[in-house]
């Protein structure tokens, strides 16, 4: 039996820290013990049952390190890959290589940042690069902005659609009573918003906040045994490209486009199976290059299909009912967020933003400057 | 094969933008230009590598126009030079939001002090593409 198996491991825990501005002195770390204890309470295990640590976050140099001190336990698996905000996609992956081997049973992902409270250049410093910092552009907006440009050039895509990107996320966040934003957002406010990087004004940016989460794995097994209907991990995908934006060959087009085809390989769903979308909008360029980059719409069509409240409350489809990066939370490193959110909808929890007969949700994370591309897509018991 | 004991990718390039030349490197085993420079070839990994000075003549492939507060607004875009490489860069001489995709553009050295090395930008060719 060769390769990950669709189904093998389930997400049986799931909560974020506190969110949004947390007390001064409030470490990172602070954050993801907070998290991890809350998601453990949630399928009622103990710290003693956790044998696999997987961290990543920029304020923290050796994660797992850190946070195995903190919480004082020896994880026998452990794993710090870093690759922007999608690294907690790719812990999914290896957390499932590593307990279908039975190396771990119960598994940890976790994050915390404090970048709001800190400053995100405090946050998130950048190696120097001779071949880009001399032109200082703003890092990673000008990366994405870029982007966009170049869509707009080839496929027409406008600034409304990027505006209605923005828009949608903010009817989603008056859903959802843990969101920064609280209030409603217009076209016109989004095009008229302080211009940044063009085409990108502050309302085409994710927030800059402090938070963290974290999720506790195990296998199918003994997922079933626990508190919480278990969320099983269908298919994965990766892959990454580049470090900086001057490397990526076709600014149109992202790792989504490989990420994509594996996960719905190996989960053995269509497009048309996914109730749920959890897009990793870092901006709003993101949605539109991810939608069509996995298949729920033709390359070059994604800012037509954002239009007229398509991924609001009530449209076509559900993209980041959270509210989003944009408009709900996105503590630097978002991609655990992103999960969490197609975790709650699978299960039911959504309240308010609830989308109906949830069974199968994707979450796709974006990290570094559409550096790094990873897809996991979920389902609940009804689709073993 | 780059002897790193002797000279680096980034002194090379450097040592001819003081000579006020954009300098890149070719693959001459596929005969690909490619940048930013490296002591191996990318995807194959080939020492076979050759330095050459470039025409300097490009066209823009995406562009952005930052804002930073209280300073007047910056162009940066990538430029895709006629070698077959591409940079990053910022077209000078003419309003940043004025700069447009397609644009044809010229190099010249943006020289360097005692703090920053000498850097490449761009101001406009004038031929249309």
């Amino acid at each position: 039996m060769r390769g990950l198996q669709r189904g093998s491991i389930a997400v049986v825990g799931a909560a974020e820290s506190d969110l949004g501005l947390v007390a001064p002195h409030t470490s990172p770390v602070d954050l993801m013990a907070q998290a991890t204890m809350r998601a453990l309470d949630d399928c009622g295990l103990k710290l003693k049952d956790v044998d696999a640590l997987f961290v990543a976050a920029t304020q923290v140099r050796m994660g797992p390190m850190s946070l195995a001190e903190y919480l004082r336990i020896k994880p026998k698996v452990f794993d710090g890959t870093q690759i922007g905000g999608s690294s907690f996609m790719t812990h999914v992956a290896h957390a499932q290589m590593a307990i279908q081997l039975g190396l771990c049973e119960v598994a940890v992902i976790a994050y915390g940042s404090t970048q709001r409270s800190v400053s995100r250049a405090a946050a998130s410093p950048r190696e120097f690069n001779p071949y880009e910092m001399p032109y200082r552009p703003i890092l990673p907006i000008s990366a994405y902005a870029m982007a966009a440009a170049r869509h707009m050039h080839q496929y027409g895509t406008t600034r409304e659609h990027l505006a209605e990107v923005a828009v949608s996320a903010r009817k989603w966040a008056l859903l959802n009573p843990k969101a920064w934003e609280k209030e409603p957002l217009t076209i016109e406010q989004a095009l008229n918003a302080r211009m940044v990087s063009y085409p990108f004004t502050v309302r085409d940016c994710c927030l800059v906040v402090d938070g963290g989460g974290a999720i506790v794995l195990t296998s199918a097994a003994r997922a079933k045994s626990l508190k919480q209907k278990p969320v099983y991990v269908l298919g994965v995908g990766e892959t990454l490209s580049h470090a900086n934006i001057s490397s990526l060959p076709d600014f149109t087009v992202t790792g989504a486009s490989v990420s994509g085809p594996q996960a719905f390989k190996m989960a053995g769903v269509k497009q048309k199976d996914v109730k749920m979308l959890s897009l990793y909008d870092a901006f709003t360029i993101n949605p539109i290059l991810f939608l069509e980059d996995l298949g729920f719409c033709p390359k070059g069509e994604g800012g037509r299909f954002v239009s007229g409240g398509a991924i609001a409350p009530g449209g076509k489809l559900a993209v980041n009912t959270s509210g989003g990066g944009l408009s709900y939370c996105h503590p630097g490193m978002y991609g655990l967020l992103v999960m969490i959110e197609a975790i709650r909808q699978v299960r039911g929890e959504c309240g308010e933003r609830q989308v109906k007969n949830c069974d199968v949700a994707l979450a796709h994370g974006n990290g570094g400057v559409l550096s790094s591309q990873c897809t996991v897509i979920f389902g609940s018991e009804n689709t073993l | 094969m780059t002897d790193l004991m002797k000279q680096s990718p980034l002194g090379t390039y450097v040592e001819h933008l003081k000579k006020g030349e954009l300098a890149y490197q070719v693959n001459k085993d596929t005969n690909k230009a490619f940048f930013y420079p490296r002591a191996i070839a990318p995807e194959t990994g080939s020492a076979n590598i050759e330095w050459r000075v470039s025409k300097g003549l490009g066209t823009v492939y995406t562009t952005t126009v930052v804002h930073y507060k209280g300073e007047p607004p910056l162009n940066v875009a990538m430029i895709d030079m006629d070698e077959g490489y591409r940079l990053m860069s910022r077209v000078e001489d003419i309003d940043p939001v004025q700069v447009k995709i397609g644009m044809r553009v010229k190099f010249k050295v943006h020289p360097g002090d005692d703090k920053a090395l000498p850097y490449p930008v761009f101001t406009p060719a004038g031929e249309a593409k």
